[in-house]
């Protein structure tokens, strides 16, 4: 992939915006690796949490925006837990999927008509709530 | 001892065996867990963003009722609620503007003074793990137990505190106190796949695959957790995982609290293993956990 970095892109507001709410540093990422290694989610991502940090570094608004890694984390914080420079990347996953879900696609992800009456019987209240919160806009 | 107590909402309903058996084995070991009043759903996850803070009004509230109530400890035996209480009390501790913002808004006078425990750390660090072997009437000697931490109970391990992030031992030391023996798995602190059961469910049934198989590899008779979603997803999965794995064999997955409570001589017919997909009783009476 040709890449095209301009300083407008690296400081532009939807980078800016992730960087402020998830309160992380995408700059102290040099790219080890570790966070994508641990991470239980990667087989079903495109992006692995590695990538989503690197693109972000260069201002990929649109490339990170698009991609499906936010929406397949589980937040088990093990990036964070492995990640030698202190980046907690389960919350720029979040950043990116609250921006997404209140800017671009507010609605519900999950459809609890969706389930089957046998499955809601069992699961417990706090998959659904879980869900819930992450899933609907907020 | 008397601990103030919060359940959850899962564990009045569809967990309730973790809640029962733990209530049971705390009189048994001459602690009382001691419900609040009025309290409410702990929201089920801590907000991971900087900017949403209603999600932390919850579980504040509930920690400053167990202030109120006289209590400076919180007992929980649900690994969300935990992990849930446990961060919003850091960020009560450690957080002026955040904290300013939640209590103004709940209008409760609040600084963090609860402090939230887990029921392994009443086990291990009030009773003791010495005092609960002495407790336990029947070992459950030859049970191989895995052990499954998962993500809430320990992560991030610098806000929980609950033991060290790469090998923690506490649920070891647990099992082995009631004569179990525990095995080393390397996916014990590995994601079950958490609330993408509700989302995207293919990552809940690989990781459980991962997990379940890790565990059977190791030798487990039996696998452990704390938390219901947990359990949810590593004994719900199993069918679907037998679908595309024809060799996969099932292993049943219980409550610490159910394993406790058969040690300290609960009959298992109180102790709601009919809820359980893969029924633990075989494995339980082969191994002489149960007598018949």
């Amino acid at each position: 992939m040709k890449t095209v970095v301009s300083r407008d892109q690296v400081q532009g507001d939807f980078v800016k915006k992730v960087a402020e709410i998830s309160g992380e540093n995408f700059f102290n990422c040099y790219q080890c690796g570790n966070c994508s290694a641990g991470c239980p989610s990667v087989n079903e991502m495109d992006l692995l949490p590695s990538q989503v940090v690197r693109y972000l570094q260069l201002g990929l608004a649109e490339e990170v925006r698009n991609c499906k890694s936010m929406w397949v984390c589980a937040a088990c914080m093990m990036c964070q837990a492995r990640c030698p420079k202190g980046v907690d990347i389960s919350k720029i996953m979040e950043a990116l999927r609250v921006l997404q879900l209140r800017e671009v696609d507010a609605k519900a992800h999950i459809d609890v008509t969706d389930f089957s009456e046998d499955y809601l019987e069992r699961a417990p209240q706090i998959a659904m709530i879980s869900g819930y919160r992450k899933f609907l806009p907020l | 001892m008397k601990y103030p107590y919060f359940p959850g909402c899962t564990l009045y309903t569809k967990a309730k065996k973790l809640d029962d058996a733990g209530r049971e084995c705390s009189r048994r070991l001459g602690f009382e867990l001691d419900e609040l009043p009025d309290w409410t759903c702990c929201g089920a996850t801590f907000p991971l963003v900087n900017d949403y803070h209603i999600a932390m009004s919850g579980p504040t509230r509930i920690l400053a009722d167990t202030k109120d109530q006289g209590g400076n400890k919180l007992v929980t035996l649900c690994s969300v609620c935990f992990n849930v209480l446990k961060r919003t009390n850091h960020v009560m501790r450690t957080d002026e503007e955040r904290r300013a913002k939640i209590t103004d808004f709940i209008e409760r006078d609040y600084h963090g003074e609860t402090e939230v425990m887990h029921y392994l750390q009443v086990l291990r660090d009030d009773i003791g793990f010495d005092q609960l072997k002495e407790k336990v009437v029947k070992p459950l000697e030859g049970l191989k137990v895995a052990c499954y931490y998962g993500c809430l109970l320990l992560r991030p391990v610098k806000e929980i505190g609950l033991d060290v992030m790469e090998n923690p031992t506490i649920f070891e030391d647990f099992v082995r106190a009631l004569g179990a023996e525990p095995v080393e798995f390397p996916f014990k602190i590995e994601c079950c796949g958490a609330f993408q059961t509700v989302h995207s469910m293919e990552v809940a049934t690989r990781c459980s695959r991962d997990i379940l198989n890790s565990a059977k590899n190791n030798g487990a008779d039996v696998v452990i957790t704390t938390c219901p979603l947990c359990q949810f997803n590593l004994d719900d999965r199993q069918p679907e995982i037998q679908k595309s794995d024809a060799n996969f064999t099932t292993i049943p997955v219980v409550y610490f609290t159910q394993l406790l409570a058969l040690a300290l001589g609960i009959s298992p017919a109180d102790l709601g293993f009919e809820r359980n997909l893969v029924d633990p009783l075989p494995v339980l009476q082969a191994k002489g956990a149960i007598s018949d």
